[in-house]
């Protein structure tokens, strides 16, 4: 019961204190609001980027056409040789007959022309899917290498380029954010610490007549998390909206059909919690730093 | 019953200065002691050991069964809660009425508003405060806002009442009223009461317990005692 009374007290005086200190309070939330936005902007377009990479990477496979009249044993035995190259992840034997009907099946004049040859005039060929993009290059010269191999390519050069310009860019985001998240929890420790200095004749005298430490610290830490949960309002409704209706603009894509934009749902529903989350944490460590330094207790 | 045992006491601020030299003190329960000495003697150093504003630099100095030298900073509210403090500026909040000023103390140790109400009350009224309770600290005269402070350190109905020159600020008219007050409270509820003053007036006409400090040492300690009889020796 008293932990009740006590923890309620702490949350009634926290919400006192800021509507009392409104241009303070009100300049601190609106910091966290800025920050929280420009995190979850960051937060989308890294998520986004790592999403869209891995569609990328897995869409990235070397394929290998073998020379014609290949026998089926030298491609098994090529099939082992390859799969034994560090960097492969698998290795999967594509034969003639199955590129005949996928591409029949993919345009009307493909169907056309292949029924025109009595004989399957296509090559039989291996797909390879590597562990790592970046040594893509590398990996397609050694199976080159091969004698039967007639030609070996992985997708399209552009696709790499934009898995590693993603790549810079999920890197500067995660910077981006965590620089914001700092600075954030200094502003609040900076108002929490100017609350503390406008109730310090308060806080003297609660020490004086017995109040114990967590009852003296509670409203502060509590003001901490008031803040970054005001502040987390208004960056959550932008994302949720703002992010329907941007999917909903580009139809779900992004230049080409290749980039996939994440699905709002439950995409966003994290984005927000996640928001509120950094939000409460950052107040109650800006507060604690404050309460720490300035109320020595 | 001793309240307060105080023995080998020293205190030396960081600058090197000696406030409190080898002090040794017994209090029991029920006295109303005066602690008088001039300027820079060491009377606000022993008021605030008492309830651990300051630590001693050596000996002990044990308040109702806790040892303030040895007692953790998160622990000093277990000491603060024993007793009540009156000061000489009053320390009430300024946008608290008569009432919230007394009932803050309570709601700071977290004690429900149901049991509130009745102590306050009490408190205020042992003052002869109940008419005011609705009225600001600035609405009130030097003396009332005492009252108030003094409400204020009763309402935990603590064994000891601590007074740094409760009537420093106030003329002797109103002074006479407040330790009648204290010395109402000391036989009412044989609170024991310390009052460090100046006033020599209200020392030599209580005739109480007399305790005088001349630079950090305690040179004089008379029962019934006055100003008049440390002249006199």
């Amino acid at each position: 019961m008293k932990a009740i009374r006590v923890l309620s007290r702490g949350i009634r005086d926290a919400f006192k204190s800021v509507f009392r200190n409104f241009s303070l309070t009100t300049a601190a939330i609106t910091c966290s609001t800025i920050t929280l936005l420009l995190v979850a902007v960051a937060m989308i377009i890294s998520y986004n980027v790592r999403s869209i990479t891995t569609d990328l990477e897995k869409e990235l496979t070397i394929i290998a056409y073998l020379k014609q009249n290949t026998s089926e044993e030298e491609i098994n035995n090529l099939k082992e040789e390859i799969e034994k190259l560090e960097n492969v992840k698998s290795v999967t034997i594509k034969d003639k007959d199955e590129w005949k009907i996928e591409l029949k099946d993919y345009d009307e004049t493909f169907k056309n022309s292949l029924d025109y040859f009595d004989e399957n005039p296509l090559l039989d060929s291996i797909v390879v899917k590597v562990k790592d993009v970046a040594n893509l290059k590398e990996t397609t010269e050694k199976i080159r290498a091969y004698d039967i191999i007639s030609s070996a390519d992985y997708g399209e050069e552009a696709a790499e380029n934009i898995v590693s310009a993603f790549d810079i860019i999920e890197k500067f985001a995660v910077i981006m954010v965590a620089a914001l998240v700092l600075v954030t929890s200094f502003l609040i420790s900076n108002t929490i610490r100017l609350t503390i200095f406008s109730r310090r004749s308060e806080i003297e005298i609660m020490r004086l007549v017995g109040a114990s430490n967590a009852m003296v610290k509670l409203p502060f830490i509590f003001e901490g998390l008031v803040l970054g949960v005001l502040g987390s309002i208004i960056p959550i409704l932008i994302t949720v909206y703002g992010y329907i209706i941007l999917y909903d603009h580009f139809g779900g894509h992004l230049l080409l059909s290749l980039i996939r934009l994440v699905e709002p749902f439950n995409f966003i529903i994290y984005v927000s919690l996640l928001l509120l989350l950094i939000g409460s944490v950052i107040g109650m460590i800006g507060s604690y730093l404050s309460v720490r330094r300035y109320l020595k207790i | 019953m001793n309240l307060i045992q105080i023995k080998n006491c020293y205190k030396v601020y960081n600058n090197g200065v000696t406030a409190i030299a080898d002090l040794n003190l017994t209090i029991q329960k029920g006295e109303f002691v005066f602690v008088i000495g001039a300027s820079g003697s060491g009377k606000s150093t022993l008021i605030k050991m008492l309830y651990r504003e300051e630590r001693p630099t050596n000996g002990s100095v044990i308040v109702g069964g806790i040892n303030v030298a040895k007692l953790r900073n998160s622990k000093v509210y277990k000491l603060r809660r024993k007793l009540g403090i009156v000061f000489q500026d009053f320390k009430l909040l300024p946008k608290l009425t008569v009432y919230e000023n007394v009932a803050f103390a309570l709601e700071s140790i977290g004690m429900n508003s149901k049991e509130i109400r009745p102590k306050v009350l009490k408190a205020l009224e042992s003052v002869g405060l109940k008419e005011k309770v609705r009225s600001f600290p600035n609405q009130l005269s030097g003396g009332e806002q005492q009252r108030v402070c003094i409400a204020r350190a009763i309402v935990n109905e603590p064994k000891l009442l601590i007074c740094d020159e409760p009537t420093g600020n106030l003329d002797p008219e109103t002074s006479k009223e407040i330790v009648k007050i204290l010395d109402n409270i000391n036989k009412e509820f044989d609170t024991t009461i310390i009052m460090a003053t100046h006033d020599k007036e209200i020392v030599n006409r209580m005739k109480k317990r007399v305790l005088l400090l001349e630079n950090g040492v305690l040179t004089g300690d008379y029962m019934k005692g006055s100003y008049k009889a440390h002249e006199s020796n």
